[in-house]
């Protein structure tokens, strides 16, 4: 599962999901794995401003993975000032960018749980799918 | 059909999620080719946009558009894990299996929501206004556009013969054919059958005719087939606003905003 998706998912129970706690779930006894995928310099500076950056901050530490600056890239910090250009095909990613690629749709969690901070619920993790099936009692 | 909430998801268990849980990898083998409406809709998306599949069975709509992020969601780990090996290399879509009615997301996330032949496997009408709320309530107020999609009654000219006036609550035979079938030739089109809901079945029907039923084996999912107007009506009782809304091949679809959304 890419890192990307963990910030568009929260806590299955319907009474979490209008606590702050509940957002971003967090990765325990993660495995992760890298899946490459080309790198997309367009779509990159198009989903930016969608991500919320304190949660890809949290999740990125809590990972173990290098910390993030406590702002979020610009879509200038992203292309390579001497190839900007009118026409997106030919602008040429920078480190961060591709840093960026790397983080949110080439590092993936393989194994391991994603935790409710609202009521530490569990979701496991199998062969790279989350799975957010609630038993019985909780739905 | 249910009475009830609790008989509801006791028999959708039985009567829908068991079923496509075992007839996962046939039934995506016959789901290739994306309905025109959807793929509109995908296509019109902005560039960047965040969605979700809700219901996304082995993916076919994840991949459409290559400027929009999609997490598709489905009941079925079967069907998910095919999605996921098609999908994995795009940076286009993740997956994740989840209940429609409990669904993993923020609330009010997403620039757009697709619900594509789900709705109306949910067994009581209140169920299936509570499916349509769970999509519209992914959705961003400013903007946020979902598209609902399900089986229409009236489909006098499909192979089924479904039309006005006719039981709404049906059960419906998907036929896994045994091996024979991959000996007929004509390959793609001999995989179209049970495949009613595609409406392209016209060629399956022969073909189906044509092989040794011997080695079949039938499993019976449950539908709710939708008649005229009545999709438009779960959309506003779920706290939604039609903004487009017709029929395509046997489908009734509705293109549905938030009802405090604005109008863009
Ligand atoms: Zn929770």
């Amino acid at each position: 599962m890419k890192l990307l998706t963990l910030n568009f998912l929260t806590c299955a129970i319907k009474t979490c999901k209008g606590s702050p706690a509940s957002f971003p779930l967090h990765p325990r006894d993660s495995e992760l794995e890298i899946i490459e995928t080309d790198i997309n310099l367009p779509f990159l500076k198009n989903i930016l401003p969608r991500l919320t950056w304190d949660a890809v901050r949290t999740i990125s530490t809590e990972l173990g993975l290098p910390e993030l600056p406590a702002t979020a890239p610009t879509r200038e910090d992203l292309v390579e000032p001497s190839s900007t250009s009118e026409d997106d095909a030919e602008e040429v990613p920078t480190q961060v960018a591709k840093d960026l690629h790397r983080l949110l749709l080439e590092t993936c969690v393989k194994e391991g749980k994603l935790v409710c901070g609202c009521c530490e619920h569990e979701y496991q993790v199998k062969e790279g799918v989350a799975n957010f099936l609630l038993p019985g009692h909780l739905v | 059909m249910a009475e009830t909430d609790a008989q509801g998801q006791s028999y959708e268990a039985q009567h829908v999620h068991s079923v496509y849980e075992e007839i996962a990898s046939h039934f995506s083998s016959t789901r290739y080719k994306p309905w025109p409406i959807v793929e509109r809709f995908l296509e019109e998306r902005p560039d960047g946009a965040i969605g979700a599949d809700v219901g996304c069975g082995n993916g076919k709509y994840l991949s459409i558009n290559d400027k929009v992020f999609i997490v598709g969601s489905d009941r079925s780990t079967n069907l998910v894990s095919i999605a996921k090996q098609h999908h994995q290399h795009l940076n286009t879509s993740s997956l994740v299996v989840a209940d429609n009615l409990s669904l993993p997301h923020p609330l009010h996330a997403f620039d757009f929501a697709i619900s594509i032949a789900v709705i109306h496997h949910l067994s009581t009408p209140a169920r299936r206004v509570e499916a349509v709320a769970a999509v519209l309530e992914l959705l961003k107020g400013a903007g946020g556009r979902a598209l609902i999609y399900v089986w229409a009654l009236e489909q006098k000219d499909s192979r089924r013969g479904w039309d006005e006036g006719h039981e709404q609550d049906v059960m419906v035979p998907w036929v896994m054919k045994g091996k024979k079938e991959k000996k007929t030739g004509s390959a793609k089109k001999g995989r179209r059958k049970g495949d009613g809901e595609e409406g392209y079945g016209e060629a399956a029907k022969e073909e189906e005719q044509a092989v040794a039923a011997v080695q079949d084996k039938t499993f019976l999912r449950y539908y709710h087939l939708y008649r005229k107007g009545e999709l438009e009506h779960d959309v506003e009782e779920a706290g939604g606003v039609v903004v487009e809304s017709g029929y395509e091949k046997d489908n009734w679809w509705a293109i549905a905003r938030l009802k405090d959304g604005d109008g863009r």
